[in-house]
C-alpha cells in the first residue's frame, strides 16, 4: 500500500446525483490515477490470470463487483468502525464479497471458475481493494464510494484485459479461443512466442505497459 | 518446438491446478517426497516469480536489502505457522464431512474457506506480533513493522489455498509453508540487490521505478525457469 493519492472531495450538501465530481471519481482511475500503473496497487492477480482474454475479463468483472460491494459496505459502516480493528473489519467485509462472487461464478461459469482457481480468493488480499477502502471509502459517503469502487475496478480491468489479449494473441495465436493468426503465417514459418504464456513474459509486458502509460502522461518516479 | 512443450507444461502446472485430481506424471500424492516439495516451492514454482503472489509488498519494500531480509524472514515465519494452522482448520472443520468428529458427518462448510483462512491469518499475525514483542523486543524491533503488512500479503493466503488444492498432508504442509516463504525471501532479496545497483543506471524517465522493476523481475523469473529441470 504505497502512494494512494486519494482524491480529496469537498463536502457538497446539494450535489447532483451524477455531477462533475462524480464523473471525475469514476473516470480518473481509468488513466490519470490508474490503480496498476500509477498507484502501484493490485499487481498480484494482474499477472497470474492473464494468459487468456476470457479469463482476464471474468477476473476484471469479479474485481469490479467485489470493489463496488466492499466500498459501499465499508462506507456505510465507516463511522461505526473503531480505527484499531479497521483492517480486520475490512478483511471480513471483503472476504464476504469475494465469497458471494465465487459462489456466483461457480453457479454460472463453472469452467472459468475452475481455471481462475485460487486467484478468485486472492482478490481478498488484492491491494487495490484494501487500498481504496482505506483511502476512499473510510472518508466518503456510499454513493461516491460505489463510483470510486467501480472506477478503480475498471481501471484495473482494462489493463489486465490488454495484457490478456496480447498474451493470448502472441502466446497461442488465438483470441477467445478462436485462431486469429492466419494459418498461412504458420505455414510460412511463424511460431507462437512461448515466452508470452510464461511468467517472465507477463512481467516484461506489464513493465512495457507501465512505461508507455507513464510516458503518455509524462509521469516520472522521483 | 521447445517453446510448445514448455507452454503446455506451464499451462498444466499453473492454471489447471484445480484439475490436479488427475495424477500428474502418474505419481500418487504420497509418493511426493518432502525434499521434492521443498525444491519445487523454492525454485521451480517460486511463489513470487511463477505465481506472482506477494507482489505488492515486494514492490514496496524491495528497494533496500536489509529491510527485504527482515520482511522475508517474517514471511517465512508466518507461512510456517499459518499453512499448517489452515491445514488443521480445513481438515477438521471446513472440508466436506470434516465435522464427523462432532457428530455432523454431512456438513460442508467449504464456502466459508476464504473467510476463515483470512481471519486465522490475521489472528495468527496479531498473536505472533504480540508474542514477539513480549518475549524478544530485539526481534520485534527488527520484524515488528513488517508483521502488519504480512496479513494482507497475497503470498500467505495463496500458499494456504495451494496447500488445500494440492491435498498436502500435515507434514507436507509444514514443509511447503516454510519453503515457499524461503522462495519468496530469495526473490525479494535478489531483487533488492539489483535495484540497489539500478539506482545509478541511466534509465529513461517514465521507465524508472515500477517499469524497470517489472522488466528486471521478468529476467529473474526467466533465470528461475531454468530450475524446472530439477
Amino acid at each position: 500500500m504505497t502512494s494512494t493519492a486519494a482524491p480529496t472531495v469537498a463536502p457538497a450538501p446539494k450535489a447532483p446525483l451524477f455531477g462533475d465530481e462524480e464523473k471525475r471519481i469514476i473516470l480518473d482511475p481509468l488513466l490519470d490515477q490508474n490503480p496498476i500503473t500509477l498507484q502501484v496497487l493490485g499487481i498480484c492477480s494482474a499477472l497470474a490470470v492473464t494468459t487468456r482474454l476470457d479469463v482476464s475479463i471474468v477476473m476484471g468483472i469479479s474485481v469490479i463487483a467485489v470493489m463496488a460491494m466492499a466500498n459501499v459496505a465499508i462506507s456505510l459502516l465507516r463511522n461505526l468502525i473503531p480505527s484499531k480493528i479497521r483492517i480486520i473489519v475490512q478483511l471480513v467485509v471483503v472476504s464476504g464479497a469475494v465469497i458471494i462472487v465465487d459462489q456466483v461464478l461457480r453457479a454460472y461459469a463453472f469452467d472459468l471458475a475452475k481455471q481462475l482457481g485460487v486467484f478468485i480468493s486472492l482478490i481478498i488480499t488484492n491491494c487495490i481493494v484494501m487500498g481504496r477502502l482505506e483511502a476512499f471509502a473510510m472518508q466518503n459517503p456510499p454513493w461516491r464510494s460505489l463510483l470510486d469502487g467501480i472506477g478503480n475496478g475498471l481501471g484495473y480491468a482494462w489493463i489486465i484485459c490488454v495484457v490478456g489479449a496480447v498474451r493470448e494473441i502472441f502466446g497461442s495465436g488465438n483470441l477467445f479461443g478462436i485462431q486469429i493468426i492466419p494459418q498461412a503465417m504458420y505455414d510460412a514459418g511463424y511460431v507462437n512466442n512461448g515466452l508470452m504464456v510464461l511468467a517472465p513474459g507477463a512481467f516484461i509486458l506489464l513493465g512495457v505497459i507501465v512505461w508507455v502509460l507513464r510516458w503518455l502522461r509524462g509521469y516520472v518516479e522521483n | 518446438m521447445i517453446s510448445e512443450t514448455i507452454l503446455t507444461s506451464f499451462d498444466c502446472a499453473s492454471l489447471n491446478w484445480a484439475l490436479s485430481a488427475v495424477p500428474q506424471d502418474g505419481s500418487p500424492e504420497e509418493g511426493v517426497s518432502l525434499l521434492g516439495i521443498a525444491l519445487r516451492a523454492i525454485f521451480v514454482e517460486n511463489i513470487l516469480l511463477a505465481f506472482f503472489l506477494g507482489m505488492c509488498s515486494y514492490l514496496a519494500i524491495c528497494k533496500r536489502v536489509d529491510s527485504s531480509v527482515g520482511l522475508g524472514i517474517a514471511v517465512i515465519f508466518v507461512l510456517g505457522l499459518t499453512v499448517p494452522l489452515n491445514w488443521v482448520i480445513q481438515t477438521y472443520i471446513l472440508a466436506p464431512g470434516a465435522l464427523s468428529w462432532a457428530g455432523m458427518p454431512n456438513s460442508d462448510l467449504s464456502y466459508l474457506q476464504f473467510l476463515t483462512f483470512i481471519a486465522s491469518i490475521a489472528a495468527a499475525v496479531q498473536v505472533v506480533e504480540m508474542a514477539v514483542d513480549k518475549f524478544s523486543p530485539k526481534l520485534y524491533a527488527a520484524l515488528g513493522i513488517f508483521l502488519p503488512l504480512i496479513a494482507v500479503n497475497c503470498a500467505i493466503l495463496g500458499s494456504s489455498m495451494f496447500m488445500v488444492e494440492r491435498d498436502y498432508t500435515f507434514t507436507q504442509s509444514v514443509v511447503y509453508g516454510l519453503s515457499s516463504g524461503t522462495g519468496w525471501l530469495l526473490a525479494i532479496v535478489s531483487m533488492a540487490a539489483i535495484r540497489w545497483k539500478l539506482r545509478t543506471a541511466h534509465i529513461p524517465g517514465p521507465l524508472k521505478g515500477l517499469g524497470i522493476t517489472f522488466i528486471t523481475t521478468g529476467l529473474i523469473a526467466m533465470a528461475f525457469m531454468t530450475f524446472s529441470g530439477i
